[in-house]
């Protein structure tokens, strides 16, 4: 089994699906001939060609409207933005045409079409490349919000949104394309996209999280564990449609929830999960729910990038705030 | 069968590769020595600027920095063109437009260090900031020259943007807003033959970059780039034309990215070695020297001089920006809002007792 990272992943995912079926188009700016600005798409021109791996003229706009009519037309368009910073101009045509192609035609067209952008901050990137958006596709019926956290995560679950009959956001956290390799079997075993994925078992509180803050959030589990304090780790992954009871059976183990996201706090999707444990399971919980967040301001250039991000300390500090409530 | 619409877009050239003067018609500019030896040297300026610009990001001391290489002339044409009263729309790379209306090389560095001062530049206060998101810049520079057209003032908007920003929404209706509502715009296509790796024969089927101005109904003009007197005759024309009322125009400058996209990017992989070194032969600084050498108004005694006060300065510049202290923490909040709501209080204290521990 080769080790790979995340970013590769995401070429193995890719290079996988190509292979397998011939309906499957990669398209984007500098995806080719560069193989992409973080290399994501790196050997896949060369292996099928510049016809199914498409260098675009600059213009996200007509990305995502190309990626809408290829979709509706039998075509399974995997859409580049470089950064997530750049998918705003996609909006219009993600929101009003690849959400609601099934609703509004009663089924009789589809959209199967996968936008995958780098998201988030902590790489010393320039402004509009680090941003947490991830909110902003949740509020849009229709859509599939998928963010990977794991080189395995990666490839299974892009290969999923690869295959999901409806379109997908597929978002991956740049902070770690490269942080770590691990085992991954070139196997073509899709993961499930309605489910969140526990990562470490624990009974004292229940620390959810997504994306890049996996890492911290994980290294916050640690830190609670050397006092004592066992909590479990979930990976919401998809974040719609979400899979609730994952978290809701664990908060009925724990009784106390910290939810940690790099998007700002207001509107977040950590307040969807606040609002759901609070319709469903606020007879469960000991001590009210905790979120650490980013702050409601535009993300900062790289300077103060780290101070806007949460870490391990207000991870740790929320997670004592919930323990000592109640 | 009859013909519905015709056009033709000019190519304007008045220095060659060689640094020699072409055709008989040569503005008057070509003979003013003083203008060009100043260009001339704001050009090395830039170009100093930039090469040092590269080495701090190498170091460690800058983060991704866009280089402005080979597109000198282009640049220093179009400061030179403005008055302070107008508006400039850059991009990223406008250094040597910036300079001239007083942004400071430590701005430049701070704003790619990752520090929002750098926005905060010492140019014009009514001059936009860097605009990385691609073409969004042109209808602000659209939307301000409404303003002037609406408050009846003798101000033009410029914006600058690339070959690659040209196959982008903004950037058409931006140009056709010039046109529909007759604005004191000028749009400059800085054509450096690459939109990071995609060639400009790849970015669009059109002959020119220029034409696409002819579809918005505005005056439009293909301009040697690496040629600061025909840069500077097309902006002065364009301006002008602008400023009195006359409407919107398009200049597409052909030039050539001799540098890396960003430093983040490595040309090699997508473009030959050949194709480079051919277009060094076209830079515009050498081409400038040699006309200027050829009048006998600018010795390498000058040249070694200006080079080595370039450094100075930019080595100033530099020790400035190394020295500017990180922004506080609290920092993000402060112009969030005019005022910071009672909401983001809180949160400002949360950021500030983090970073404290
Ligand atoms: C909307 C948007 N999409 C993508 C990018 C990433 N990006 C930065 S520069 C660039 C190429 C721009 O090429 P061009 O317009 O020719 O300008 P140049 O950098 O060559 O001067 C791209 C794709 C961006 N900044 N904004
Ligand atoms: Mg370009």
């Amino acid at each position: 089994m080769p080790q790979i990272n995340l970013i590769e992943g995401i070429t193995l995912a890719l290079a996988h699906e190509m292979a397998r079926d011939p309906a499957v188009v990669v398209l984007g700016e500098d995806v080719g001939v560069n193989g992409g600005v973080f290399r994501a798409t790196v050997g896949l021109q060369q292996k099928f060609g510049a016809e199914r791996v498409i260098d675009t003229p600059l213009d996200e706009a007509m990305i995502a409207g190309l990626a809408v009519g290829l979709a509706a037309q039998g075509m399974r368009p995997v859409a580049e933005a470089q950064f997530e910073g750049f998918m705003y101009p996609m909006i219009d045509q993600i929101a009003s045409h690849a959400a609601r192609m099934r609703t509004r035609t009663r089924g009789r067209l589809t959209c199967p079409a996968v936008f995958r952008a780098p998201w988030g901050g902590g790489i010393h990137a320039p402004e509009h490349h680090s941003e947490a958006i991830e909110a902003l596709f949740t509020n849009i019926a229709g859509l599939r919000v998928v963010i990977a956290s794991s080189p395995g995560r990666a490839y299974g679950l892009l290969l999923a949104a690869i295959r999901d009959p409806d379109p997908v956001i597929f978002f991956e956290p740049k902070r770690i394309y490269r942080q770590y390799k691990e085992d991954v079997a070139d196997d073509g075993e899709a993961l499930p996209l309605d489910v969140c994925f526990v990562l470490r078992d624990g009974w004292d509180v229940t620390l959810v999280t997504w994306g890049a803050q996996v890492k911290e959030t994980l290294e916050a589990a640690d830190a609670l564990a050397a006092e004592g304090i066992r909590a479990e780790v979930i990976d919401v992954a998809t974040l719609k449609p979400l899979d609730f009871d994952t978290i809701h059976e664990s908060v009925k183990k724990t009784h106390r929830c910290v939810i940690v996201h790099e998007a700002p706090y207001t509107g977040g999707f950590g307040g969807e999960i606040a609002a759901r444990l609070a319709e469903h399971a606020l007879y469960d919980l000991h001590a009210p729910v905790e979120r650490v967040a980013g702050y409601d301001v535009p993300m900062p250039l790289y300077k103060l990038e780290m101070n806007y991000l949460p870490n391990v300390a207000r991870i740790v500090a929320a997670a004592k705030r919930a323990l000592a409530a109640g | 069968m009859s013909i519905a619409a015709s056009f033709e877009i000019e190519y304007l050239q008045y220095l060659d590769e060689s640094g020699t003067l072409l055709g008989e018609d040569a503005p008057a500019f070509a003979r003013d020595v003083r203008a060009l030896v100043d260009a001339y040297k704001l050009m090395c300026f830039t170009r100093v600027f930039d090469g040092k610009a590269i080495a701090l990001q190498r170091t460690g001391k800058l983060g991704t920095y866009a280089s402005c290489l080979g597109m000198e002339a282009t640049y220093v044409a179009i400061g030179s063109a403005l008055t302070e009263d107008d508006v400039f729309a850059p991009f990223y790379r406008d250094y040597g437009a910036q300079f001239q209306r007083g942004v400071k090389p430590r701005e430049v560095l701070l704003y790619w260090g990752g520090d929002e001062r750098g926005n905060d530049f010492s140019g014009p206060a009514h001059d936009f900031a860097w605009c990385v998101p691609i073409a969004t810049q042109c209808l602000h520079a659209a939307g301000a020259a409404l303003a002037f057209k609406i408050r009846k003032e003798p101000r033009v908007a410029l914006a600058t943007v690339g070959d690659g920003g040209t196959s982008k929404g903004d950037f058409y209706a931006a140009i056709n807003a010039g046109g529909a509502f007759a604005l004191p715009l000028v749009v400059v296509v800085v054509n450096n033959q690459y939109a990071i790796s995609i060639p400009r024969a790849q970015q669009t089927a059109a002959k020119t970059l220029a034409q696409k101005g002819i579809a918005a109904g505005i005056e439009s003009v293909q301009v040697d780039g690496n040629d600061l007197v025909a840069m500077h005759v097309a902006l002065d024309h364009a301006i002008k034309r602008a400023r009195h009322g006359h409407g919107a125009s398009l200049i597409e400058a052909v030039t050539y990215r001799l540098s890396d996209h960003t430093t983040a990017d490595d040309a090699r992989r997508y473009r030959s070695e050949d194709e480079v070194t051919a277009a060094w032969e076209r830079e515009p600084i050498k081409r400038l020297r040699a006309y200027l050498q050829g009048m006998n108004a600018w010795t390498d005694a000058e040249e070694k001089d200006w080079l080595a006060e370039c450094a100075r300065r930019v080595d100033a510049e530099i020790d400035a920006y190394l020295e500017t202290r990180a922004p506080p923490v609290t920092a993000m909040f402060d112009h969030t809002y005019a005022e910071l709501p009672l909401d983001l209080e809180r949160q400002r204290a949360d950021a500030l007792a983090t970073a404290k521990g």
